[in-house]
């Protein structure tokens, strides 16, 4: 089951009222270049809770 | 010389162990009864539930482990505490009964002068008629053994598919008050991902049906953190996922029967309503592994020392109260039992004070709500912790624990998986900063919105992939591995 843009949106529905990912940021999810400069953000913020949790 | 005695070998108490062993002399001896010979990375189950890792993979045998450490191992599982000893003197004992195949069902004792209770729980399949795999219709992915099972079921019904038959697939909580929201969330994400990459995700229906209020609660009454100049609910992080990857969800579910393909649930409106399935993996309620407590005179003093659910007391407050009064004070700060001095409890093992999630009442005076969650990261804090309070007790540095390690002082990070592959996969990375809400530090959310985020992502996936080896390096005891954090 794919995503499209929009394709899930249907008024009265009860995942309508939510917000659904646009392509662009489910592409981003898996885009090798960008995930390694998130992988740094997300490391550096764990390690954050980490030393503040010790 | 001192003993320290330690029950339950997973995750809090293995940290527990490997610590009290790192920080206290030869003199002192560090014993470990576990009913288990392996050690389990649980979080890592859910790929096997999937096909996509072995039980090898997310365990290894504890014996030759601990004997190069320096611990003592007894395969054996609790049975009763003597706090006081008995009526002919000597020292608190713990009565135990061997799992090991050579001595399996043999009575054994040993006295201790700490004991760290960290048995876990006990999956608690018994209060859902027809839950489970061993007597019931559904799967679990609790276990190792459990996950091999669920992914055998989970290929037979690829199968069906890719023969043209349509199938449903239910997975959530299996009781009002089941926790661990976490486990399954992320086993319906990979069941998800693992559907599309067989090519068959047009052929399966998947829901969610779970006891939280709303998508995202995961027990710890949800988060909430900035997103795209807003701060959003992660009731809103998790519907859009749901949403996005087509899974149906039914909340406010009380699951309370199970049939051959069928759930029967109960609604907070009252309402008991049922659900088709043709594979279903809902998690149990958990409770104490029924743990038995004497006084000196041989007086049953289980109910003075042990909560309700099985849980051991600590120093938390239990006073009943309404939500509205719940403080993040109630939350303890030592795991002592108030008692026993030298009786403490870690993980799952711990009574909590109440839950964290606002508990929800049916018409029928059905408790449909999460219980609170105490794996992963702050288990292993809070063995840690104990380890330091108890080694430095036998040690005499210290009369009484330093506190400080309150659920409502520390945070936690998490990954959640939804969806294996190096290139493909993605999980969903989060933090939350404290773990119980402390509405009086944090007006409002109840959480520093500084420290609390959550992405999805590849990189989660990455992480996750790395935690699996990091964490089983450490469990292992190579070399360095108390530099890796918990």
């Amino acid at each position: 089951m794919t995503h499209q843009d929009g394709e899930q949106i249907t008024p009265y529905e009860p995942s309508s009222g939510t917000a659904i990912p646009t392509n662009h940021t489910v592409r981003m999810r898996t885009n090798f270049f960008y995930q390694v400069f998130r992988f740094i953000v997300i490391n550096i913020k764990m390690i954050i809770i980490i030393w503040r949790s010790h | 010389m001192g003993r320290i005695v330690i029950l339950g070998g997973g995750v809090s108490g293995h940290t527990a162990a490997s610590f009290c062993r790192k920080w206290t002399g030869k003199q002192h001896e560090v014993v470990v009864i576990t009913p288990n010979s392996k050690w389990n990375w649980i979080p890592s189950n859910i790929w096997v539930g999937v096909g996509r890792m072995t039980t090898e993979q997310v365990t290894f045998e504890l014996a030759p482990i601990y004997k190069k450490q320096g611990i003592g191992y007894i395969q054996a599982k609790a049975v009763s505490l003597n706090p006081e000893g008995n009526d002919q003197g000597g020292k608190p004992f713990v009565t135990y009964e061997f799992t090991s195949p050579d001595k399996a069902g043999q009575i054994g004792t040993l006295e201790y002068d700490y004991l760290i209770n960290a048995t876990g729980p006990k999956l608690n399949f018994e209060a859902t008629e027809g839950l489970g795999p061993d007597h019931g219709h559904s799967v679990s992915v609790c276990t190792p053994q459990h996950a091999v099972h669920a992914s055998e079921e989970l290929s037979k019904v690829i199968e069906k598919m890719k023969a043209g038959q349509r199938q449903k697939i239910l997975i959530g909580t299996g009781h009002s008050a089941s926790t661990c929201q976490g486990a399954a969330f992320e086993y319906i994400f990979n069941v998800e991902h693992e559907l599309r990459v067989a090519g068959v995700r047009e052929m399966a229906d998947l829901t969610w049906i779970s006891n939280e209020y709303y998508l995202g609660d995961f027990g710890i009454a949800g988060l909430h953190l900035r997103k795209g100049g807003y701060v959003t609910s992660s009731k809103i992080f998790a519907e859009s996922l749901f949403a996005e990857r087509g899974v149906r969800w039914i909340l406010r579910a009380g699951v309370y029967k199970l049939e051959p393909g069928k759930v029967h649930y109960e609604t907070l409106d009252g309402e008991k309503l049922t659900e088709d399935f043709d594979f279903a993996m809902l998690i149990p309620s958990f409770s104490g592994v029924g743990l038995k407590a004497f006084a000196k005179d041989g007086s049953d003093i289980t109910d003075t020392i042990f909560a309700p659910n099985g849980f051991l007391k600590v120093d938390g407050d239990y006073t009943k109260k309404p939500f509205e009064e719940w403080k993040a004070s109630d939350w303890p700060k030592t795991y002592q039992n108030p008692i026993y001095k030298n009786l403490f409890a870690v993980g799952i093992a711990f009574a909590p004070p109440h839950a964290i999630s606002k508990p929800m009442q049916s018409k029928n005076g059905t408790v449909i709500s999460p219980a609170p969650p105490r794996t992963g990261m702050p288990s292993a804090m809070i063995g840690k912790a104990v380890a330091r309070t108890v080694t430095n007790m036998l040690n005499g540095k210290i009369d009484q624990p330093s506190g400080g390690h309150s659920m409502a002082e520390m945070g936690a990070a998490c990954v959640a998986s939804t969806g294996a592959g190096i290139l493909s996969g993605s999980a969903v990375a989060m933090t939350v900063f404290p773990i119980v809400p402390d509405y009086q530090k944090y007006p409002g959310v109840g959480r520093s919105l500084n420290y609390t985020f959550g992405e999805v992502g590849l990189a989660g996936h990455w992480i996750k992939h790395i935690l699996h080896y990091l964490f089983l390096y450490k469990a292992k005891f190579k070399p360095g591995w108390f530099f890796i954090p918990e």
